[in-house]
């Protein structure tokens, strides 16, 4: 399961870095949440992958998940996902004043 | 427990909520609630100072939870000295942003506080998730504002600014999965502990994770090579703005200072995990932010450049890593944020009076009030480029002294002199072309507003204060220093509690 989700996370930040260096607002933004999908299933790893345990901290579980990994996450889906609205507006503002998706503003397609 | 301490982040917080509460209110309205607050920001930042000059590090139990598991802020010399900073330049800034700035669009003084909310929390924070959170506060007020004002130079600016932050923050994140996943803990008292004593199986996951972290706050500081994005959001971000951000880059290499001392350093045999990268990283800074100094055609990109030279010899001479150069930086980092912030506004002035030639170099249009801008970009220019009478003649004097006898003297004292050199020739050029060699063509008659000459005076009036009281701060400095050094004293006062 380890090589498996190794896979899945360096998998996702490669298409992500991929996308990023694309220089399109679009492919960048996606390039970006690529990344930090990647970044996520990431964070979740730090409380270790077991299978077959509860999800939760109850009172009569031996051995209770780590619930920090998870706060973690939330926290930074939670700013991803308010960065990532952001860039968009700001890339569709930059195509409505410079008519051109190139992050450099480049003239035309 | 002092609960004071929490207040740097408390009332830039409410100030700014109730800004937006109000933001239909009348602007005077919204300017004396955001001048008083930022000038209460200023006692109370000096205040801490006072309480940290004792040498205690107060700490602040968020919550009351015990040392590993909340969040713990921390007030030391070190952080006391950045909040005072960041407060005087704020004052100064929103003062200048007072002539008319913040009315050219919406929730300029929300935006403000809340950059002042991430600026302060990330200086106080003692935990290291915090301190991404904080980062992501100040990132994202720093991005409305660096677009504030509108237009197409601005936007363009702003997404390689944007883009850039959030390829850093997934860094910070993935440095912070490792930390966490490998010693179970994010506060940074703990971690040093762990990671002093963890097994050398793990050693090199710590070292990767630490390195990672370089990377992010080196993006923040502006360092060589990615340090890029900084001229072109700086020159394109209105004054005051630009002149706030003149601690952001500190808000970098105040992180460096404090997780590369406290975390990834054996202080017991004096090794560094950056002492390899900082130093060429830093001179290879310098030698850029010199060459965009030169060649420069407009004042405000002088001055980006001017910022990215202040950091390259900042963190060079954080990179000996010696005591007397440690205490040489922090002198340089008081009078350089103090001077950069006030060139800004100064540039801006410029630019105003010479109407549509803005503050270009090579157009010979006269300013309106060639004796003030004059003295004003003299004084500046003089503090600036470290020559005397200014705290930056010291500061570099210590460093090069603190080079001395170093592997690396040679290159230290070679770039930093020649960049010293150049700087000064192209500083006097600048001036030159600004306020001698103009024709009749008078500029615009807009004389600098009473709170704008003010605000830049006051910049460069601190700096100069800097170098009057020079043997109270050089001792604060060394005091600053033997704390970061003495790491010991960190962990023990934040883990007192530990359960």
């Amino acid at each position: 399961m380890e090589a498996l989700f190794a896979i899945v996370v360096g998998g996702l930040v490669a298409c992500g870095v991929y996308l990023l260096l694309r220089a399109r607002t679009f492919p960048v933004v996606l390039g970006l949440t690529l990344i930090g999908y990647g970044v996520n299933v990431f964070l979740f790893a730090t409380g270790r992958l077991v299978t077959g345990s509860a999800p939760l901290v109850l009172p009569f579980i031996d051995s209770p998940p780590d619930p920090l990994p998870q706060a973690l996450v939330l926290t930074a889906i939670v700013i991803g996902f308010g960065m990532t609205a952001y860039l968009v507006v700001l890339a569709l503002k930059a195509y409505g004043q410079s008519g051109s998706d190139h992050v450099d503003g480049g003239p035309g397609e | 427990m002092n609960h004071w301490i929490i207040a740097p982040i408390i009332v830039p917080l409410a100030a700014g909520a109730a800004l937006l509460v109000l933001e239909g209110a009348e602007a005077h309205t919204k300017r004396v609630l955001s001048l008083s607050a930022t000038a209460a920001l200023l006692l109370i930042a000096l205040m801490l100072l006072s309480a940290a000059a004792t040498g205690e590090q107060h700490t602040y139990y968020v919550g009351d939870w015990p040392a590993p598991f909340g969040i713990v802020l921390v007030l030391d010399r070190l952080s006391a000295l950045m909040l005072v900073l960041s407060a005087v330049l704020a004052c100064a800034s929103l003062l200048y942003a007072l002539a008319g700035e913040d009315e050219k669009q919406k929730d300029f003084h929300a935006l403000f506080q809340f950059q002042l909310l991430g600026i302060n929390g990330a200086f106080l924070t003692g935990d290291l998730f915090n301190l991404f959170v904080f980062f992501e506060i100040l990132l994202i007020a720093s991005y409305c504002l660096l677009v504030y004002g509108g237009g197409a130079p601005r936007t363009r600016a702003a997404i390689h600014f944007v883009v850039l932050n959030l390829a850093g923050s997934s860094i910070f994140l993935i440095a912070l999965g490792v930390i966490y996943g490998t010693l179970g803990s994010l506060n940074m008292a703990d971690v040093a502990v762990k990671a002093a004593s963890t097994d050398p199986h793990d050693a090199g996951l710590i070292r990767t994770a630490g390195l990672l972290l370089f990377v992010v706050f080196g993006l923040k500081a502006a360092l060589v090579p990615l340090g890029f994005w900084l001229p072109s959001a700086y020159r394109s971000a209105i004054a005051p703005v630009a002149c706030l951000f003149a601690i952001m880059t500190k808000v970098g290499v105040y992180a460096i200072l404090r997780v590369h001392t406290l975390i990834f350093a054996d202080q017991s045999t004096g090794t560094y995990l950056l002492a390899p990268w900082l130093l060429p990283l830093a001179l290879a800074t310098l030698v850029l932010g010199t060459i965009g100094v030169i060649t420069a055609s407009e004042l405000r990109a002088t001055v980006s450049y001017l910022v990215v030279v202040s950091v390259g010899t900042l963190l060079a001479a954080i990179g000996l890593f010696s005591r007397d150069a440690l205490i040489a930086a922090l002198l340089y980092l008081s009078h350089s944020t103090l001077v950069t912030g006030g060139l800004f506004l100064l540039a801006d002035l410029i630019a105003r009076q010479r109407g549509r030639d803005e503050a270009r170099l090579n157009r010979p249009r006269a300013v309106h009030q060639p004796i003030l801008l004059g003295s004003l970009f003299f004084v500046g220019a003089v503090a600036v480029s470290g020559l005397p009478p200014f705290a930056g003649f010291a500061a570099k004097l210590y460093m090069l002294k603190a080079a001395q006898g170093s592997a690396a003297a040679p290159w230290f004292w070679g770039t930093v002199l020649v960049s010293g050199v150049l700087v000064i020739a192209s500083l006097s050029r600048a001036g030159s072309a600004i306020f001698w060699r103009t024709n009749d063509s008078a500029g615009e008659a807009l004389p600098a507003q009473r709170c704008q000459a003010l605000s830049t005076g006051i910049l460069l009036a601190a700096a100069f204060l800097l170098m009057v009281f020079a043997a109270p701060a050089l001792d604060y400095a060394e005091a600053t220093v033997e704390q970061l050094l003495q790491s010991s004293g960190y962990i023990e006062a934040v883990l007192a509690n530990r359960v």
